[in-house]
């Protein structure tokens, strides 16, 4: 039986199969990321081109409402950009800080759990030490300081350039330690069973344990807080660029455009929040409720044959 | 005092394995603050030692069976994972062959690692969930013969899984596909493959069906007799002991009490726990004899008592046995009784 | 006479994606107060789920299909759940492998104890404490007052079950259904709790139904064995018969293979095989593709248990009268 006939067989697809909320959930969410990586393609305009945007534009209401055009979908922002294409490619930015993110704090988080919960002893109250003093540190802090020295360092035109790689590793070191203590946890756990006796007993060295007998044995509840990590990295981005910390408006992502867009929600101008917010807002829902699904589903406690 | 040192040595080159001494103990005292306790209108630190296998020695001859019995507690995993160098000793002597081994580096003990292996008591957990049977099979050999072929490899894989009834159908399967009895012939298949000369199998029946016991057992004994293997057997249970051990080593709470052939130990028990401990094994179809009711409960190898461990629940104890721990004598009949009662001929 | 306990036909199935699978295939015995009977078999011949069944705590996807359980003259099946609940544990109670399934970590054996009187029957705290001690002192417990406020991880595993065994007895139950009660104890700690057993069904007048695969154990305390086998009954009779003279192929094999049994150093007996999984059972007697004795019926005809010599030994077998049982 090849993985592919294994998987469909399984209780896993199973019971994606049988859950509407998990089925609705992940469609949404794939669409949507299928969406934003495809948005060149899609977008009717291209919000990055300065010489496609006019002015005169600016603060052009959603079609279906008076004084609204038919090339823009839902209106424009304050500079004159189609806001579904903006939108469209600031899906693309926030997902891709989010999975950045998470990506470098998963990596991170893994290596120092596998480390600490493998080794013991002193080595580990060393990394959990440097791990709850990292947690509680709140990661706007470390942004705030972070932003501020990076663009005093290089100026605000090269921190615009890296904006993104530097959000990804603002949020992953803000949330590696989550990672580090649930692999160490896993790792705790399975270094007593008996097939790591049997790995010592015939000889190979703890490297070799570590990272192909316990690590692959680690992974369930990884993936499982992976998914609301996501969410959570897609939302601390929004945030941070909310406060003017992250993605600048030329680049911008879903949080900026919230951003941009708050100013002139009392003047009249609302769709420019509004429409970023609901796609947020949708986006994080959808993957804390898959992320829900998986967690039922991967726990062996509830695991029903 | 050198015609000692030459027995010894004679000793340990005769058997294939010496165990002189072998003391472990584990530190559970924890970090500094939870050491500290409130005493006697005092702050004291407190450790707290479980010490597991308190001077125990034997020898094990190459060729035979040794099972080691006792209960809950007495520490025959540990000594058993201590000989195989899972746990460092914290005093005496392992010698394999003549060679000391509990102080070399793990590179000097490779080794040794391909002669002794080790079978573990849950088949649910001693294989690697995320492997399959392929891979923890060809893991030992690999690592230990990395000139074999590929082609080689397999070859070994293959024949050993048919000497051990498993069929190479399985070999793309995972362990949670098997039941108990089957992943136990995997984790022997495991042990085999480098072709051991010293098998230590812990509890490798308990947790199988009867049927399935009979199987496995004769598995290990046909092992035995197609290698010349030496094993040493821990179990808790005695009627599989009498069926397949040479020599019986009955242990309680890190002590060893006794060691004597099998038939001698099962007609003739010297130490008292050996002797309640055998009357109260069921026995199938006879009318139960009398059991030898043991007073009080097992104290724990954390506070273990002074003297002979057993003193507590012991009808011979005297004054002797409360401060004077037994020494390990050879009787005449060539068994070895840690009871005063014993030495003094009493019993 | 009635029987304490009837179960006729019981059929227990279990719903699972791919269909529903039978645990239990028709089976029927009694049981007499006083009287001591075993059920043994290995893991997945269905004697934990006989035991579940019968005090109707089948956890889902299980439930009892056809069959039924007449308890003191009253069908327990057929009982709404809030009678059921008046039965359980108080009429009939039952005893788990692992003490931790019975106690509560996180209160003490008194209050716990308390609450199982108060549960059942209307009854003061002080008098219900008082109504604990003693049963802690049926069971020997040392110190009982004191145990009353202790924790049962202050206790050994041994003196654990002990205190299961008084929390079964507190509302003077006429049954007791023992699932492994020993399985996970020291040989010494277990002949304690099977003598007490024994000792307690004479002296309170209950009737016990003891569920184990431990041969040894089973021969040594029963008056009557039943064996199973993938969910059926393979033979059942009066122990001395069981042990000394059984009538079908995998008793006998099962017997044989006992290390203890045959001489020592010699290969063990061994059915070759395993147990089939409930969803692999074959048709025909279950047991035909192991069993050397096997022929053109077994393979199309499930055998019925029929009487065989020995008054009350019945076996499953086409050939238990006919032919000698060979292994």
């Amino acid at each position: 039986m090849n993985t592919l006939e294994r998987f469909r067989r399984s209780y896993f697809f199973y019971s994606f199969k049988r859950d509407k909320t998990a089925l609705v959930s992940f469609s949404i969410f794939a669409f949507l990321v299928l969406v934003s990586l495809l948005a060149p393609v899609i977008a009717p305009h291209d919000p990055y081109d300065t010489s496609t945007i006019d002015i005169l534009d600016a603060e052009i209401p959603p079609s279906w409402m008076d004084g609204g055009e038919d090339r823009f979908w839902l209106g424009t922002d304050i500079q004159g950009r189609d806001l579904y294409s903006t939108m469209l490619y600031g899906l693309r930015t926030s997902v891709a800080i989010g999975l950045g993110a998470v990506i470098f704090q998963a990596l991170l988080g893994i290596a120092v759990g596998l480390t600490a919960g493998y080794m013991g002893g002193k080595t580990d109250s060393f990394l959990m030490r440097i791990a709850d003093i990292q947690f509680s540190i709140p990661y706007l802090i470390v942004a705030i300081i972070a932003s501020a020295v990076f663009q005093l360092a290089f100026g605000v035109a090269r921190f615009a350039e890296m904006a993104m790689p530097l959000l990804i590793v603002i949020i992953g070191i803000s949330e590696w330690p989550k990672y580090a203590r649930t692999v160490r946890a896993s790792v705790l756990g399975e270094r007593k069973k008996e097939y790591v006796e049997a790995a010592r007993v015939i000889g190979l060295n703890r490297w070799r344990i570590m990272i192909r007998h316990i690590l692959p044995n680690t992974l369930t509840p990884v993936l499982v807080i992976s998914t609301i990590q996501v969410a959570q990295a897609v939302m601390s981005e929004a945030a941070l660029s909310f406060l003017g910390l992250g993605m600048p408006i030329t680049k911008p992502s879903l949080g900026s455009l919230i951003k941009a867009g708050f100013e002139y929600v009392f003047s009249g101008s609302w769709w420019i929040t509004f429409f970023p917010g609901l796609l947020l807002v949708v986006f994080t829902l959808v993957v804390i409720l898959f992320g829900d699904w998986l967690r039922d589903v991967l726990n062996p406690k509830l695991y029903k044959g | 005092m050198n015609k000692k040192r030459d027995t010894r040595r004679a000793d340990r080159e005769k058997n294939l394995l010496v165990i002189e001494d072998l003391v472990k103990h584990f530190d559970i005292s924890g970090g500094f603050l939870d050491q500290l306790k409130w005493e006697n209108g005092r702050l004291a630190r407190k450790r707290t030692l479980v010490k597991a296998v308190n001077n125990v020695s034997f020898s094990i001859l190459p060729g035979e069976t040794l099972s080691v019995v006792g209960e809950s507690g007495c520490g025959k995993s540990t000594l058993a994972r201590t000989i195989l160098g899972l746990y460092p000793p914290n005093s005496g002597g392992i010698f394999y062959r003549g060679d000391r081994l509990e102080s070399l580096s793990s590179e000097k003990m490779l080794p040794y690692r391909a002669r002794m292996q080790m079978i573990f008591q849950d088949p649910y957990a001693s294989l690697n969930p995320r492997m399959t049977v392929e891979r923890i099979l060809e893991e030992p050999l690999r690592f230990h013969k990395r000139s074999l072929k590929n082609s080689e490899v397999k070859e070994k894989v293959a024949e050993v899984m048919s000497q051990v009834g498993v069929d190479q159908k399985w070999s793309d399967r995972y362990p949670h596909e098997f039941s108990g009895g089957q992943r136990q012939r995997i984790s022997i298949a495991r042990a085999l493959m480098v072709d051991p000369e010293f098998i230590v199998a812990d509890e490798p029946v308990s947790a199988l069906d009867v049927s399935i016991q009979a199987q496995i057992l004769n598995l290990l004994m046909d092992a035995q007799d197609r290698r010349g293997l030496t094993y040493l057997f821990i179990t808790h249970d005695l009627s599989v002991v009498r069926h397949i051990s040479t020599r019986v080593a009955v242990m309680y709470l890190g002590t060893m009490c006794e060691l004597a052939p099998t038939g001698d130990l099962f007609e003739n028990p010297r130490h008292p726990y050996t002797r309640a401990l055998l009357s109260a094994i069921p026995r199938l179809g006879e009318k139960k004899p009398k059991h030898i009711r043991l007073k009080g409960e097992v104290p724990t190898p954390i506070d273990l008592p002074p003297g002979c461990v057993f003193h507590g629940r012991c009808m011979y104890a005297d004054e002797r046995c409360r401060t004077e721990v037994p020494r390990f004598n050879l009787c005449d009949s060539g068994s070895r009784v840690a009871c005063h009662r014993v030495e003094e001929g009493k019993l | 006479m009635a029987h304490l306990l009837e179960v006729e036909d019981l059929e227990v199935k279990f719903a699972l994606r791919f269909g529903a699978l039978t645990a239990i295939d028709g089976m029927s015995f009694t049981l007499d107060k006083r009287e001591k009977l075993g059920i043994v078999g290995e893991s997945g011949a269905g004697k934990s789920v006989t035991g579940f069944a019968i005090i109707n705590l089948l956890s889902k996807p299980g439930y009892i299909s056809g069959g039924r359980i007449i308890f003191e003259g009253r069908e327990l099946n057929k009982l709404p759940d809030e009678e059921m609940r008046q039965l359980r544990g108080n009429r009939i109670s039952m005893i788990f492998q692992d003490p931790m399934m019975t106690l509560n970590p996180v209160f003490t054996i008194g209050t716990q104890m308390v609450e199982t009187l108060q549960a059942h029957r209307r009854i003061g705290k002080r008098e219900a404490w008082d109504l604990a001690v003693e049963k802690l002192r049926k069971v020997y417990i040392p110190s009982p007052e004191t145990r009353m406020h202790q924790y049962p991880f202050e206790m050994s595993g041994g003196m654990r079950q002990r205190i299961v065994i008084a929390i079964a007895l507190l509302t003077d139950p006429s049954l007791i259904i023992a699932d492994e009660p020993t399985t996970a104890l020291d040989v010494t700690i277990q002949a304690g709790i099977m003598d007490l057993l024994q000792e307690l069904c004479e002296s309170e007048d209950m009737g016990l139904i003891l569920i184990t695969h431990d041969l040894a154990v089973v021969s040594q305390v029963t008056e009557r064995i039943i064996v199973m086998y993938a969910g059926k009954i393979v033979e059942t009779g009066p122990t001395e018969a069981i042990i000394h003279n059984q009538k079908h192929p995998y008793t006998k094999g099962l017997i044989a293979s006992l290390p203890g049994v045959g001489e020592a150093g010699n290969r063990l007996n061994q059915i070759p095989g395993m147990m089939p999984t409930l969803t692999a059972i074959p048709e025909g007697c279950a047991f035909h593709p192991r069993c050397k004795m096997s022929e053109a019926v077994c393979q199309r005809e499930q055998p019925k248990p029929m009487p065989v010599m020995d008054p009350g030994h019945f076996s499953a077998c086409h050939f238990a009268n006919s032919k000698e049982i060979v292994i």
